[in-house]
């Protein structure tokens, strides 16, 4: 068998992040395409493959507009390689598959994109219909019936579990939403989102959604696409960046159901990712952790033994530890809950510009060559292992 | 002004073969969960096969509908027009089914009274031959 070759991110994009963006998302989709390509120093003759998550999402446009063949259509792509995919571990694993795509030699240069569409769809539904809520099938019928309609509630359930557990209290959960927004108010991409800095008082009385979740331990619907290039090992001589290589990939379903799982599967996403690699959590210097809802990054944490499994709440208590010139920098552009719902693509981003040094005012201190960066939750998990080296 | 909004009718799950014990069982006082007559498991989400051993040999099968709350949330946010806020929503660890768990209302206690490990019994809400299972707390 001929040699595995090895994939790397050399190119990343960003396209306007906005809550009711009237931009379309083609529009979106190519500004950060034509940035990431650019970051690159590739061109749309280059690419040769494509992949995305879910793939257009007919059903509900807002949460994904944008088809992988509508955009090898749009750009002229000759493609050998693409996919869109919604049954995978989780978002991050369109990365991990086109890795595996370049590792195999099925292609050299493949745009990776998620666009999302949510507030916009929310503003406009006769363009982009919600989805319906009369009648549900699917895994969609053991939770909305009971008005359990947001993941919010589904996750509350496991955060609560925590409190109950190990004593998980919302002042600790606090730090996850206060970071994020010390985080986002130095991105930027982040200024829809987080306008101002936000204190331990206004977490503490602001709205409830689903306890513990206060409105601050939610992300927000957000216009934006993100683009990441991976390209071949064997090709970098074709790009102008910095290359980080993807070092290491994991994603993990036991149960697909977010009731009847006892554990996320994060849990069973961490080890996997470290019994692929010669790394490990010592050798991190940022982690990108998925954060749709405040809890998230707490079970990532444990997840990936950063601390032991009921442990992650101290892990974080009093934010230094997480803070960008703290032990192990969190979600140092915002996450979600600081820079908007980007949906999973955000924290492969964040992670490639902190270790190539292009973060800008966020930049974290030192010499960062490794990250992690983690989507999912609930029965979804996916991370990669990313390293400058 | 704005008008007085009714209370939003519950989502209703679309019936199929494999959902319909579930969903209508409560016409006749009884909660079905779809039991393994080979290897004597429970499989829920209920399907067409055993999902421990993979035995076609299943049927819906009556359970005590009593158990005790795994984990909750107490739901503050109106996710539908005219949804009356707060409620408990919660995982239900059921008796005599191990491995299974219901997620569901908590109805008949004030919000703040529901706690972990409270002990907990099926009561049937009937919406357009829908049988929805929610709990109520028992004593003991």
């Amino acid at each position: 068998m001929a040699k595995l070759i090895e994939a790397y991110v050399t190119g990343v994009g960003q396209s306007e992040v906005g809550v009711r963006l009237t931009r379309s998302p083609m529009g979106l989709t190519m500004d950060a395409i034509r940035q990431a390509l650019d970051n690159a120093g590739l061109t749309f003759e280059q690419i040769d493959g494509v992949a995305s998550y879910p793939g257009k999402s007919h059903g509900y446009l807002g949460f994904s507009p944008i088809g992988v063949d509508e955009v090898i259509e749009q750009c002229g792509i000759k493609a050998r390689w693409h996919m869109g995919a919604g049954e995978i571990p989780a978002q991050l694993s369109a990365i991990a598959e086109a890795a595996n795509a370049i590792k195999t030699g099925q292609a050299r240069h493949v745009i990776c994109f998620r666009t999302v569409y949510e507030a916009a769809a929310m503003a406009r539904p006769e363009e982009f219909p919600p989805l319906r809520r009369d009648s549900v099938d699917g895994s969609s019928q053991w939770t909305a019936p009971f008005f359990a309609i947001s993941a919010a509630c589904w996750v509350a359930q496991y955060a609560n579990r925590h409190m109950n557990r190990y004593g998980m209290t919302r002042e600790q959960l606090a730090q996850v939403a206060l970071n994020a927004n010390r985080n986002g108010l130095a991105n930027p991409n982040a200024r829809a989102i987080s306008k101002k800095p936000l204190t331990l008082d206004e977490y503490m009385e602001s709205r409830l959604i689903t306890t513990p979740f206060c409105l601050y331990d939610c992300d927000r619907f957000t216009d934006c696409s993100t683009v990441l290039i991976l390209s071949a090992g064997d090709a970098l001589d074709e790009v102008k960046s910095t290359p980080v290589r993807i070092a290491a990939t994991a994603g993990a379903v036991h149960r697909h159901s977010w009731d009847q799982a006892e554990w996320m599967a994060s849990y069973d996403t961490g080890p996997d990712l470290w019994a692929k690699t010669d790394y490990t959590t010592k050798d991190v210097d940022t982690v990108q952790f998925y954060d749709g809802f405040a809890f998230f990054p707490i079970t990532w944490l444990e997840a990936l033994g950063f601390c032991e499994v009921g442990e992650g709440h101290r892990f974080i208590e009093g934010g230094t530890r997480i803070a960008r010139d703290g032990e192990l920098p969190l979600n140092t552009g915002g996450g979600q809950i600081g820079a908007g719902r980007l949906h999973g693509f955000g924290f492969a981003y964040e992670a490639v510009l902190q270790l190539t040094k292009q973060a800008g005012e966020r930049q974290i201190p030192g010499d960062p060559k490794v990250a992690v960066a983690t989507s999912g939750g609930g029965p979804l998990a996916a991370a990669l292992l990313l390293a400058r080296d | 002004m704005s008008e007085v909004q009714a209370a939003p009718k519950r989502p209703r799950p679309r019936l199929d073969a494999i959902n319909r014990p579930f969903w209508t069982g409560g016409a006749e006082g009884k909660l079905y969960i779809t039991h393994c007559n080979d290897c004597g498991e429970w499989t829920h989400p209920p399907r067409e096969f055993c999902r421990h051993c993979q035995s076609e040999n299943v049927a819906p099968e009556a359970v005590p509908g009593t158990g005790a709350i795994d984990t909750l949330t107490v739901n503050h946010q109106a996710w539908m027009p005219g949804l009356e806020v707060p409620f408990v929503i919660a995982r239900v660890r059921l008796d005599g089914v191990p491995g299974v768990v219901l997620t569901t209302n908590i109805v008949g206690s004030p919000f703040d009274a529901v706690d972990f490990e409270d002990r907990v019994r099926v009561t049937f809400e009937e919406q357009d031959g829908i049988w929805f299972p929610l709990f109520e707390k028992v004593e003991g």
